[in-house]
């Protein structure tokens, strides 16, 4: 490709490399970074670290699920350092559950998807030579840091009591039960935790929504934009207008807990369910959150591997704003147990069904897209694969869940639990490995094994359903949610989920033999390894891309279709 | 592409499902010894969960937990796999109420086509493509990008669907909000950290607290474990019952499955729904929002009774009474004499105690 003569200017050729690919010491560039490949290098790092505790606490739950009775948590309490006793060992259940929902939601999926991938891809779609904001762009990280270590804090200080440490309230942190019920220091560890991650991503979100409205390349239009740029665009919204009320209702938690208000509580004219209502208008935005730059990248993915341009563009993108918009006033669909009026059920019933209109359009556009294609079995192509069908199958549950009168029976179960694991741990997750294998050699300059990344999916994708699937079966059994043991009914299913686990954990061992070969023996990846299908700009840089890219602007060519954004 | 490549790519996948399903069956291999110690376990329970379905009905003839306590003494005994968790159950439990049975059909006849058809239609389509449509050696991919009539259909059909869900949807809402009548029966049950209390405002006010049986209590009693409680929420079956509950520290669930009833349990609220139990039965659930250290060890057991047993019940309660508009208007209906004259002697003792109480 003539990158060069087009008004594109590749950096690392020798006349332009004066300092593009300078680079600071060690200390400076990691812990003072101001460069959005860097940021989002450590973003996918703490990702996957955070990634692996919380992966290992739903080990340590599905052991204990294993079979009936208590077997494992009274080790755990001793690990802690409390002494193992009943109430304590049911304490320490929830307080697995608690971290394990708050780190994989605040400190895997969001800083892999928006810090990470957002980071590192935004600005070499858009043409840009780094973010808006690169400084806010470092604090955004580090403040995220700062929020994990308070949560891991939380976990070796008193939550009900000195024999019961940490915060054992679910990833929702239902009041009273936040601030009566555990009135030791953890919850307040755990609510900082929150505010901290949360200012993190709201500065975050300022930076993309600068960054994307003013820094485009010329000539690329909103509807030129790639839509993985489109995705962080919309989830960038959803972050800036749902984050600010979870801070609030945290805050109200904190002066219930220490400054004798009564926002949450009756005896002073207070109510709890206020507290969810607050919750979830940001509970409800923050899945999509989780899920539309995973839509991002599928589409840039399965048009790449098709190597036909995404079928349906601007549906695409407007699905997404759409999906942002709707998301925004269904948050009573978490609540359907409450107390709700009748009118008010009806209409979140309703509302919520409206939500599967989009994501219906999103899911044919893809199979559009590759429909007439060219289909190259590459490792992300299989992740979105499994990514589009495994989020239909947590899509329809949802759809049944929508449904107020039959969300009575299934409320607070297993089902709930499948459903939520369907659309998250197998959607967002799918299309975080899809992202990973696809920009992997772009981000490392190295080449993963296809065959082990091969290897990795289908153990994955064999081990998730294997845990999740019967989840269905015991939510519709009755199975609650939340609970550390049960009756003997529900032991078969139980048991052939924890085998699930085993599978899946093989295959994450797997993707990190993938990674040491990677940076061992991987080949040299180049510049675009992905061949013609690959058309967005970060694929006519070299890989890695130079340390400062598009010194001079690439200019964006008017175009007779969308999505191909080479330069002309 | 060359074909060299191709032949690579189909090898990678193929090499890789084997390796993976190889993994999988290792590890059952691994696991298979646990699995028969458990499988060994499940016979026991469900043999100790077999009670006599004769005995199941009646009251007073279902008295197997003679020797575990006072307190269990007139339980009426469960029937097996009624009101409760099937073991390896894949669907929901028997339903015992109009609700329940209205929305377990919506859920069978609109909601399982309807994942069944949309999941299996995808999976049709990606299936299709991914054979169809595989790179292949002189093909060229087609630049179609829009197609205004396909987009329409894909918009406008999951709307049809929808609405067709839609409408069952809200009238069975309707239907789960219907008013109670003025003469139901109210029940209280208020969430406290980790038991259940269950009064009876009309009749008397008393409140029956529920604890959770331990393992051996309930086998004894010939209940499934973790779910029998020593005194259960009694309630009369086939009469409308208004269901109330509350909670005195953090947020509860009260929850059945079988009878499609849940409903949370808000400090400082008091919600309210309408039940109606088909038949005499127990009935089993489970607290279902996390309460605290012991949210898995709060469960909840209805008892119905037919509505003169219920009755019966509720006047050998402490304080029990059928009801201030019943003692004024019917006063002689259960008056010591009219009781004496039936022969009944406890129920006479009892009305006689209740109506002290009442004055």
């Amino acid at each position: 490709m003539a990158t060069t003569a087009e008004g594109f200017d590749n950096p690392t050729h020798a006349d332009h490399a004066h300092d593009a690919d300078h680079k600071p010491g060690f200390f400076a560039r990691w812990f003072m970074s101001t460069n959005h490949k860097d940021i989002g290098t450590l973003y996918l790092i703490f990702a996957i670290f955070a990634g692996i505790i919380g992966g290992a606490m739903s080990g340590v739950m599905r052991m204990e699920l294993a079979e009936p009775g208590i077997q494992y948590l009274g080790w755990w309490v001793e690990f802690f350092g409390g002494t193992a006793e009943e109430n304590a060992n049911y304490h320490m259940w929830n307080v697995f559950i608690t971290a394990h929902g708050l780190i994989m939601v605040f400190f895997m999926v969001m800083p892999a998807m928006i810090g990470g991938f957002g980071n590192w891809f935004v600005p070499l779609m858009i043409g840009a030579p780094d973010m808006a904001f690169p400084r806010m762009n470092n604090i955004s990280f580090w403040l995220t840091v700062a929020g994990f270590l308070s949560l891991c804090m939380s976990l070796f200080v008193e939550g009900t009591g000195a024999n019961a440490l940490g915060a054992g309230v679910g990833w929702t942190v239902y009041a009273p039960l936040s601030t009566t019920a555990n009135p030791g220091p953890a919850v307040d560890f755990a609510i900082f935790a929150l505010h901290l991650a949360g200012a993190g991503s709201i500065l975050g979100a300022t930076n993309f929504i600068t960054t994307i409205f003013n820094m485009r390349a010329p000539g690329m239009t909103l509807h030129k934009m790639p839509l993985f740029v489109w995705s962080v665009l919309v989830t960038a919204f959803l972050l800036l207008l749902a984050l600010p009320v979870l801070a609030a209702a945290i805050t109200m938690l904190l002066t219930d807990r220490n400054f004798d208000t009564t926002f949450f509580d009756p005896a002073g004219g207070g109510d709890p369910v206020l507290y969810q209502h607050l919750f979830w208008f940001f509970g409800h935005p923050e899945v999509y959150i989780m899920i539309l730059p995973g839509f991002g990248m599928v589409s840039q993915i399965v048009a790449t591997f098709s190597r036909k341009p995404v079928f349906g563009y601007l549906g695409m993108a407007y699905a997404m704003v759409a999906i942002g918009v709707v998301g925004f006033v269904v948050w009573a669909h978490h609540m359907y147990t409450v107390g709700l009026d009748v009118n008010t059920k009806m209409y979140f019933t309703a509302a919520t069904m409206v939500i599967a209109v989009p994501t219906g359009v999103k899911i044919f556009s893809w199979v559009a897209t590759m429909w007439g294609g060219s289909l190259e079995f590459k490792s992300p192509l299989v992740w979105s694969l499994g990514f589009i069908f495994l989020f239909t199958v947590g899509g329809v549950t949802g759809v049944v869940l929508a449904n107020g009168g039959i969300d009575d029976n299934l409320h607070d179960t297993y089902y709930v639990v499948a459903h939520f694991h369907y659309v998250l741990s197998m959607g967002a997750v799918f299309s975080l490995f899809a992202g990973f294998y696809y920009w992997f050699p772009k981000m490392s300059g190295r080449m993963h094994s296809e065959f082990l990344a091969h290897l990795h999916f289908w153990g994955f994708f064999i081990g998730v359903n294997i845990i999740f699937f019967p989840q269905h079966f015991l939510g519709m059994d009755g199975m609650p949610r939340r609970i550390p043991d049960y009756p003997q009914a529900y032991a078969f299913f139980n048991q052939i989920s924890s085998y699930g686990y085993h599978v899946m954990a093989a295959s994450m061992v797997v993707f990190f033999v993938n990674l040491a070969y990677a940076f061992t023996g991987g080949k040299k990846a180049a510049d675009n390894p992905w061949g013609e299908g690959a058309t967005t700009l970060e694929w006519t840089l070299t890989s890695p891309p130079p340390y400062h890219q598009f010194e001079t602007l690439p200019v964006i060519e008017d175009h007779h279709d969308y999505h191909d954004h080479r330069p002309a | 592409m060359n074909l060299g490549q191709t032949r690579h790519g189909a090898f990678n996948i193929v090499a890789a499902l084997v390796a993976a399903f190889l993994l999988v069956f290792a590890l059952q291999g691994v696991s298979a010894q646990d699995a028969v110690g458990t499988t060994s376990t499940q016979v026991e329970g469900t043999e100790v969960d077999l009670g006599s379905p004769e005995a199941a009905v009646a009251l007073g003839e279902g008295l197997v937990g003679d020797e575990v306590g006072d307190t269990l003494a007139g339980q009426m005994a469960p029937t097996p796999g009624k009101g409760m968790p099937v073991d390896r159950g894949m669907t929901f439990q028997d339903q015992y109420t109009e609700i329940g049975r209205d929305a377990l059909f919506m859920h069978d006849a609109f909601l399982v086509p309807m994942m069944a058809g949309v999941s299996l239609l995808v999976l049709g389509l990606l299936l299709w493509v991914v054979v169809r449509y595989r790179r292949r050696e002189g093909r060229e991919p087609s630049r179609t990008t829009h197609n205004t009539f396909v987009e329409v259909v894909w918009t406008l059909l999951p709307v049809l669907v929808l609405v067709a869900i839609a409408i069952p949807s809200i009238s069975l809402l309707a239907k789960q909000y219907e008013t109670p009548p003025e003469d139901a029966v109210t029940i209280k049950a208020t969430g406290y950290q980790w038991y259940w209390g269950y009064s009876y405002p009309d009749h008397g006010d008393f409140e029956i607290i529920s604890n959770m049986l331990s393992e051996a209590d309930a086998v004894a009693n010939g209940e499934p474990a973790l779910l029998a409680v020593d005194n259960r929420m009694v309630v009369p079956a086939n009469t409308p019952i208004r269901l109330q509950t509350t909670a005195a520290d953090v947020i509860h669930a009260f929850a059945v499955p079988s009878l499609w009833f849940k409903l949370d349990a808000v400090p400082g609220r008091l919600n309210e729904r309408m039940l109606i139990i088909d038949e005499p039965g127990v009935y089993y659930g489970q607290c279902s929002e996390l309460c605290g250290a012991r949210h898995g060890f709060m469960p909840i057991a209805v008892e119905a009774l037919p509505r003169d047993e219920w009755e019966a019940w509720v006047l050998a309660q402490p304080g029990g009474t059928l009801g201030e508009e019943e003692t004024a208007a019917e006063d002689d209906a259960e008056s010591e004499a009219d009781a004496l004259e039936a022969g009944d002697a406890d129920a006479a003792d009892e009305a006689a105690e209740a109506e002290a109480d009442a004055a």
